[in-house]
């Protein structure tokens, strides 16, 4: 299991490496830096060079790139000049934000998939099944921020029930949760329900079923537990929609979180801002979906078997 | 006799059908599907119409400050956004950024993906591995950001938000391709193929291909209504298509100001959104269960 888990920390090591660079060369490509968008009328271009320096601009984007990795592996991504502080700390500021609502996200996600999806392959081609599955394409085809606009409209616009924007109490967290949630939920609903109707038509449920196990712990211990391990796989990728909903998400409900700050910080031509949340974010990601799968590993013996020897 | 022709002739009927009027017989049969053909048709023609009907500075960009913000009514069936504009013209005018955004990007993803997932999976070893190693370093950027980067990067019009969504999804493509070959690529008529003589490219296009196109297909109809999904969520956030082009997405972040008194300036784009988005997932849904009648019964 170490050796997994070893040999998976080692294999992500260059993909973020690479995955920093393909930002940064992005991010460099677009035109004007810090010192264009500085005052530098009277100034000789020799000064504005002198100040390039200065800001670590000079040389060619390989040579900045090895400058920025190794200052970003000290926990310095340069310095916003629109939130006025380091990029480290308002990242930092603004990643627990985020993070919450990505998890109480995927709550929503889960509470509305998993018994959805069950009732649905058990009770295949009802009416329960129809509205799943009805209700899975709509989450898969309703773009989030519209469903988020639409939550503003009855909650707070019609009904007055909640907050529209901000983050001070947990009220605040129910529509951004939700937003983020049902698109999430839509995948999942339909994953749930394709694996469930595998797994109950396989042979060890029958024989369940045969030698007297009542039909609901057939449900619950035998062919959940089987169809869950589909479900873990695309975890980790409904961890990075979540995290990726948040953006359009954060933006319209002015919830205080990384996506809003990247946002904010491409449309002010803040470039160190940007740069640095996206690559963060990123980094960020990548060591959740690590986490999750080093669990599921745990979780499913026939991947750990592949490693244990 | 009559009973023996009869007998005979069945089976021939049967075989005489080729790959794809089996997949349209088995397409046909499913409602649902046909729902989502019939609709993305409808709005393929209004789309084209519309760019017929209309004229771009006269009908779309054109302000009428004095019919501004009318509700829903017989002049303006879906009502005037906050410079007089008719949100009905604006939204059928808006319908080929969706559609060519969405199908582009996707045809774009799906040449390039396709091709290295079919290249990776058929010569294995190192080839495979720097393609799939690549695809893992976009693979490990959340699609929105990447798109915010390549926008930043190129700047905004349609052909960059083309390239920004179909590169993002060139992984997708990438990986869908590889595991479609690898069943198939140790296969005996592959390896009789490469006795007769027929060369690496060849044998991947005219025999790998048509035999793993399946997985592909259905990705590309689903990638088009993610793409149109991802193309209006940069247009909302401002780095799509530029303003004052009548995007979906766009045209929702600006009646986002107005939400609380003149809600129909965000109700309409997005039911445009979701009804095209719709369609194309339900043609992926059919085309997948046409395709695979092993999957069927999932419905």
């Amino acid at each position: 299991m170490i050796r997994y888990i070893a040999k998976r920390v080692l294999m992500m090591i260059p993909v973020l490496l690479a995955v920093s660079f393909v930002v940064y060369f992005l991010m460099d490509l677009a035109p004007g830096d810090l010192v264009d968008s500085m005052n530098t009328m009277d100034m000789t271009p020799e000064q504005i060079e002198e100040l390039r320096k200065q800001y670590g601009l000079d040389g060619n984007v390989f040579e900045r790139y090895i400058r920025y990795i190794g200052n970003l592996i000290k926990g310095d991504l340069g310095f916003s000049h629109t939130m006025n502080m380091p990029v480290f700390d308002a990242f930092m500021q603004r990643f627990p934000a985020t993070l919450k609502l990505a998890l109480a996200s995927i709550a929503v996600a889960l509470l509305i998939a998993i018994p959805l999806g069950i009732a649905a392959a058990t009770h295949h081609r009802s009416l329960i099944d129809g509205v799943s599955m009805v209700g899975g394409l709509l989450g898969l085809s309703m773009p989030n921020f519209w469903v988020g606009l639409l939550l503003i409209l009855l909650f707070s616009s019609k009904l007055g029930w909640l907050p529209s924007t901000g983050s001070d109490t947990w009220l605040h967290l129910i529509m951004p949760a939700i937003t983020v949630g049902t698109s999430q939920a839509g995948t999942l609903t339909r994953i749930t329900r394709s694996s469930m109707l595998d797994v109950i038509r396989a042979d060890y449920l029958r024989t369940a079923r045969a030698k007297g196990v009542p039909e609901k712990q057939v449900i619950r211990k035998h062919a959940l537990k089987n169809a869950l391990i589909p479900i873990i796989t695309v975890f980790g990728s409904t961890l990075g929609n979540a995290l990726g909903g948040a953006v359009t998400t954060e933006t319209i409900f002015a919830w205080p979180g990384v996506g809003r700050l990247t946002v904010n910080a491409v449309n002010s031509r803040d470039m160190a801002l940007a740069t640095g949340c996206i690559i963060l974010f990123t980094v960020f990601l990548n060591i959740s979906i690590l986490l999750v799968d080093i669990a599921y590993a745990f979780v499913d013996p026939r991947i750990k078997a592949q490693y244990s020897k | 006799m009559a009973k023996n022709i009869k007998l005979n002739k069945a089976p021939n009927e049967v075989k005489k059908r080729g790959m794809w009027s089996e997949l349209w017989h088995n397409y046909k049969k499913n409602p649902s599907a046909m729902l989502g053909l019939v609709v993305i048709g409808i709005i393929i023609i209004l789309a084209i119409w519309a760019q017929f009907a209309y004229d771009y500075d006269t009908d779309i960009v054109e302000q009428h400050i004095k019919e501004r913000f009318q509700e829903p009514n017989a002049e303006h069936l879906l009502g005037t956004d906050q410079y007089g504009r008719d949100m009905l013209t604006r939204i059928l005018y808006g319908a080929k950024y969706s559609l060519s955004v969405g199908i582009v990007s996707m045809a774009i993803a799906c040449t390039v993906g396709s091709t290295l997932g079919l290249i990776a999976g058929y010569y294995g070893g190192w080839v495979e591995n720097i393609i799939l190693r690549t695809c893992e370093v976009f693979v490990g950027i959340p699609t929105i950001l990447l798109g915010v980067a390549i926008m930043t990067a190129f700047g905004q019009s349609l052909g960059v938000l083309m390239w920004a969504i179909g590169l993002v999804y060139v992984p997708l493509f990438a990986r869908t391709a590889r595991a479609a070959v690898l069943p198939v690529r140790s296969e005996e008529y592959i390896e009789a193929a490469r006795m007769a003589g027929v060369s690496d490219m060849g044998i991947i296009f005219k025999h790998i291909l048509p035999n793993s196109l399946s997985p592909i297909i259905v990705r590309t109809t689903m990638g088009v209504a993610s793409g149109i999904l991802s193309a209006s969520s940069l247009s909302f956030l401002g780095m799509g298509v530029p303003v004052p082009a009548p995007e979906w997405g766009a045209m929702l972040s600006n009646g986002r100001e107005f939400i609380r008194d003149h809600s129909y300036l965000t109700l309409f784009p997005g039911l445009a959104i979701m009804i095209t988005v719709l369609a194309f997932n339900l043609v992926g849904d059919g085309l997948r269960d046409a395709l695979d009648p092993k999957l069927k019964r999932k419905g």
